[in-house]
């Protein structure tokens, strides 16, 4: 497939990734990977308090220890922070230093820093550091942060709140006063880990005397992260080399600038010496930025025919005890995306975020799309069970038409395209949904719990401004891309190549795409959100369609003929209608370079583009799922789960099934298993493996894809993202599925996670309350 | 995950691991599979000054059937067990517990002997040798001795084993015609430890009723314990499904449990009694059809 070349077939085909060789024979190189000479090693010494006074350090037994370089505490390195921008007008930014100064408000915050000549040497001192303090109340819940006289997270700021924020449309007031019925819930999200295989790691190798700094992350956004660093350290960005090696994932935990990659760049300029620190598990769950924890009361407003009116929404979003660069995103997210695939010009959503004694949340795979979506579609299987109504009939009454995008929405975003009854009756025909209802009717008879849910969703992607793409022809006509975009797993390397192959009409081998590295890439901001071949993907093919003309315009010149006359042809062009008459890329190229060019042309064959559509590409689907629930134990049970997802045009169906697959596997984790729980004094309860549940290969149901195609007509190559859709749909679907198989129970509502002992609760105390 | 330093000594027979034991002893650990102690180690919850890895020690490792007796050596894998011909045709409970321990890693790697001295509270192979009357063997410089399963496990993570003893071989007495043996569990997600779980080891006579019948639980308070109340319940009598659901409704009667982020004490109490029944209803399916030891 790879040597073919790609005359227009290489877009949509299942191409291996050309990235997995290396990877599963352990050739990658990760920053684990990376060594330099005279490197240093950094531990830190972390809280184990979630909210404290620092009463003393003591830290002059481990300056002794052997193999220590140095030993830093916050006041020691008081002017290095965390650099963060208001989203919101009024935010609060309490400060957030790299190394904790007279308090810690969260467990897990570093206190002090050793390096030393071996990581087992910086360990052993940092544990011989002996911290005395004094703690004080500490809140966890962020409900429970706003009421009177709750303890303060954070000791410098009045109160609990970070910021409010509120999005609305219509009028609200009056579409509830026209309502025959208003459907009123309260779900919360449970908060999740983002538990990338790879943990955090950085080296920083500096140069002599100031003259620069180089650095290997583990980062999903290179670019920012050089600038945010940069800002950090104090030290020009532009003497600042970042490269992100072979990432190992990140589901938007690598998003942000950290606090150990600050010290560690730090540490090294001014040791004059390479510095490594590669987190331990334990150290991710405690410091990377974790998901979801929103809790939504929603009301949403209906006609007795099911005509919805209105909706509110007040989101209650725990932020934790400080902020990171991205922790304001998820809310907004949640707000912009409220009403879901439904015609509700009447809305009002507000979000009320909150400082807690947490660790900080932001982006984790989805980032306030699945809050949102599991938002409304309870909210619509609610109503259509108060009403009487179809839980399918309710969707398509209330669904955006075809005909009516692009639409603007009751939050005063707009939808490019979609066609949801389209996804909803692939989804039905797919799960053979008429069978499963009739399996859980017959299920039902015989007094066993089994449910069928349904999930209609949008899957927003792109945004976060620009992403550019150069395109250049090299001597030997052969391609390097640079993208912004950097793969942490994604397949870029292939599927990016395929779009460029494609464009060029040239065989994928002929195309290498670079990324994570800031000097070889012009600029960039990075992936996530769903946002790569939109985004990257965009920008690349207008840098392409440049080269392409220029191309051209050269091949023209050198085949005597006019521009006009020159038609693309495998490896290169052709004279129109002499297909004989062929110019080579490589022909192209040695002109570009030094060649025959025609006059007054610059030489050189590379283009670059910065691409920002200024709107999203809104991605949808349905899901649907049947669950059993064994009722003496209360375990569940995945029978059927059918994901039909809308991506636009696919550029590679296995990436995207593999993005799906991985999303799903997240989603159940988040419908099942996952939680990240809290003491009351906020010590971490879930900080291990042994005790934060992920879904593993063994545990993973059969999943059942399938898909609709609606180009993006705002886009250069008509696709959407796609990277969250597992998060987004699977989830809601799972929980109208037990909520369903617990209808005969009369259970109204019950929050992920739906772990055995929750259920079983629930299924006893349903029963108790029916005798 | 850095563990603290140690020394590390790796002892090329038996008599050598008794001899480093005496001579280091409450300063010493033993390393088997090291499924356990490491990850403890890592997270500086144990910090041990020698570790005597008796894990090449050949002479602990295999599955022995003399008569009336399987001997297990302490080293033997949780694999080796849940494949092994010999435990899945005469112990098949065992084999099925063998099998449902962590995950593949873990059984690949950890031994029974390391399971056994360990004592978690969640671990499989304390329930089910407990119901299977198993005897561990215990050696030390100075002799060896046999302690009963039933009286081994003192506390969470506390044996009768002495610093300076090794457990050195598992011995279970072979069931007599007509036995049937299961193991029942409901897994955390997470660990994959046991929240609850179930061992049962029934013998049935030509009637088809109850001969014998001997039940343990774990997960309940930090050691497996005999269900008394139900083998008193099932003995005697045959073993329809109302019998076992009537007796396996007993299995937690007087039990303690303890509440924690997963499941609650009251959940535990509960599911003892499904896995004690769904454990008995699997032996008694297995009894009458089993071959002769």
């Amino acid at each position: 497939m790879t040597t073919e070349h790609g005359n227009g077939k290489l877009i949509g085909a299942p191409v291996r990734r050309v990235e997995d060789a290396a990877l599963i024979t352990g050739a990658g190189c990760f920053v684990e990977d990376i060594r330099r000479a005279g490197m240093l090693h950094m531990a830190l010494l972390r809280s184990p308090h979630a909210h404290a006074r620092i009463v003393s350090i003591d830290a002059r037994a481990a300056g002794a220890m052997p193999g220590v370089v140095a030993v830093v505490t916050g006041e020691d390195v008081a002017e290095l922070r965390i650099p963060v921008a208001a989203v919101v007008q009024g935010q609060k930014i309490p400060p957030h230093p790299v190394l904790a100064r007279g308090a810690v408000h969260a467990a897990g915050v570093p206190v002090a820093a050793v390096v030393a000549e071996t990581r087992a040497q910086a360990e052993d001192a940092a544990a011989a550091i002996e911290v005395e303090y004094d703690e004080m109340p500490a809140v966890v819940d962020a409900e429970k942060a706003l009421e009177p006289g709750a303890p303060l997270a954070r000791e410098e700021l009045s109160d609990n709140v970070c910021y409010v924020a509120t999005k609305k449309g219509g009028d609200v007031d009056k579409a509830f006063a026209e309502a025959d019925h208003v459907v009123r819930m309260r779900i919360a999200s449970p908060r999740q880990v983002a538990l990338a295989i790879e943990p955090r790691g950085i080296v920083a190798d500096p140069e002599p005397a100031g003259r620069g700094l180089t650095v290997w992350a583990s980062t999903q956004a290179p670019h920012r992260l050089r600038a945010d660093l940069a800002t950090a350290l104090g030290f020009p960005e532009h003497k600042i080399h970042l490269i992100a090696p072979d990432v190992g994932g990140g589901f938007g935990s690598k998003g942000p600038l950290y606090r150990e990659y600050v010290l560690a760049c730090h540490m090294a300029l001014k040791l004059g010496r390479p510095v490594k620190w590669i987190a331990t598990r334990s150290e991710d769950f405690v410091t990377m930025i974790q998901g979801r924890d929103q809790i939504m009361r929603s009301e949403l407003a209906l006609k007795r025919d099911g005509t919805m009116l209105g909706l509110k929404v007040r989101v209650v979003a725990n932020v934790g005890a400080y902020l990171y660069s991205n922790t304001a995103g998820p809310p907004q997210r949640m707000m912009a995306m409220a009403p879901g695939c439904y015609r509700i010009q009447n809305c009002h959503v507000e979000v009320v975020a909150v400082f807690t004694n947490t660790v900080p949340t932001g982006p984790y795979r989805g980032a306030g799309r699945p809050e949102s979506v599991l938002n409304i579609e309870r909210l619509v299987d609610k109503a259509a069970r108060d009403l009487g109504i179809d839980r399918l009939e309710l969707r398509r009454k209330n669904f955006i038409r075809p005909e009516q995008f692009p639409y603007r929405t009751g939050v005063g975003v707009e939808y490019d395209s979609g066609d949801y009854d389209k996804a909803l009756a692939e989804a039905l025909r797919l799960s053979r949904y008429d069978d499963l209802v009739r399996r859980r009717d017959e299920a039902r008879r015989r007094g066993e719990l089994v449910g069928v849910g349904v999930s209609t969703f949008v899957e927003p992607s792109g945004g976060a401004g620009f992403e550019s793409g150069t395109v250049r022809v090299e001597r030997t006509g052969e391609i390097t891309v640079l993208t912004g975009s950097s793969s942490h797993g994604q397949g870029h390397e292939t599927s990016f190549a395929q779009v460029i192959a494609d464009l060029l009409r040239v065989s994928m081998d002929h195309v290498a795409i670079r990324h994570g590295d800031t000097v070889a890439v012009q600029q960039g901001v990075g992936t996530f959100g769903s946002r790569s071949m939109v985004m990257g993907g965009g920008s690349m093919a207008i840098a392409a369609q440049r080269v392409i003309e220029k191309g051209r315009r050269i091949a023209a010149h050198l085949a005597e003929a006019s521009p006009d006359d020159i038609v693309q042809a495998d490896g290169g062009f052709a004279v129109a209608g002499v297909p004989d008459r062929r110019i080579t890329w490589r022909q192209i190229a040695a002109a570009a370079y030094g060649g025959k060019l025609p006059p007054g042309m610059e030489p050189g064959l590379q283009e670059t583009a910065f691409f920002n559509p200024r709107r999203e590409a809104w991605g949808f689907g349905t899901h649907v799922a049947m669950v059993r629930i064994d009722r003496e134990t209360g375990t569940p049970s995945i029978e059927k789960l059918v994901l039909v997802d809308d991506c636009g045009v696919v550029v590679n169906p296995m990436i995207v099934e593999g993005q799906i697959h991985g999303g799903v596997a997240q989603g159940l984790g988040e419908a099942f298993r996952e939680q990240m729980l809290y003491g009351e004094n906020g010590e971490i309860l879930t900080g291990t493996l042994m005790h934060y549940a992920v879904m593993r290969a063994p545990d993973m149901p059969v999943l059942v894809l399938g898909e609709t195609v609606t180009p993006n007509p705002f886009n250069p190559l008509g696709v959407k993202g796609v990277g969250e859709a597992g998060t987004n749909g699977a989830p809601p679907a799972v929980a109208n599925a037990v909520m369903d198989a617990l209808a005969p129970l009369g259970i109204d509502h019950i929050d992920m996670p739906y772990t055995p002992p929750k259920l079983w609760a629930a299924i006893r105390d349903a029963e108790r309350r029916a005798h | 995950m850095y563990p603290a330093s140690f020394r590390y000594l790796r002892p090329r027979s038996l008599a050598e691991a008794l001899e480093f034991l005496t001579r280091h002893g409450e300063e010493a650990k033993l390393l088997a599979g090291g499924h356990s102690l490491l990850p403890a180690m890592k997270l500086r919850l144990a910090s041990p000054r020698y570790l005597i890895d008796i894990g090449g020690l050949r002479e602990l490792r295999g599955i022995d059937t003399s008569p009336g007796e399987m001997v297990i050596g302490a080293l033997t894998l949780h694999a080796e067990i849940a494949a092994s011909d010999s435990v899945r045709r005469l112990l098949p409970g065992l084999a099925e517990a063998a099998s449902v321990i962590g995950d593949l890693q873990v059984r690949n790697r950890g031994t029974i002997g390391g399971s056994v001295a360990h004592a978690d509270p969640g671990a499989d192979f304390p329930v089910i040798l407990t119901a299977l009357s198993a005897a561990f063997v215990l050696q030390s410089s100075s002799g060896k001795r046999r302690v009963a399963a039933d009286g081994f496990f003192r506390d969470f993570f506390t044996t009768a084993l002495a610093p300076d003893e090794i457990l050195t071989e598992i011995r279970i007495p072979l069931p007599p015609r007509g036995a049937g043996t299961a193991y029942a569990k409901l897994g955390h997600p997470a660990s994959g430890y046991a929240v609850v779980s179930a061992g049962a080891w029934l013998i049935v006579d030509s009637a088809g009723n109850c001969e014998s019948a001997r039940v343990a639980v774990g997960g309940l308070d930090g050691i497996p314990r005999r269900a008394a109340a139900t083998e008193a319940a099932l003995q005697g009598r045959p073993l329809t499904a109302e019998n076992i659901a009537a007796a396996a409704a007993r299995a937690a009667d007087g039990a303690k449990a303890e509440g924690d982020t997963y499941a609650s004490a009251e959940y535990k109490l509960h599911v003892a009694t499904v896995f004690a029944r769904r454990a008995i209803e699997a032996a008694a399916g297995r009894a009458g059809r089993q071959d002769r030891a």
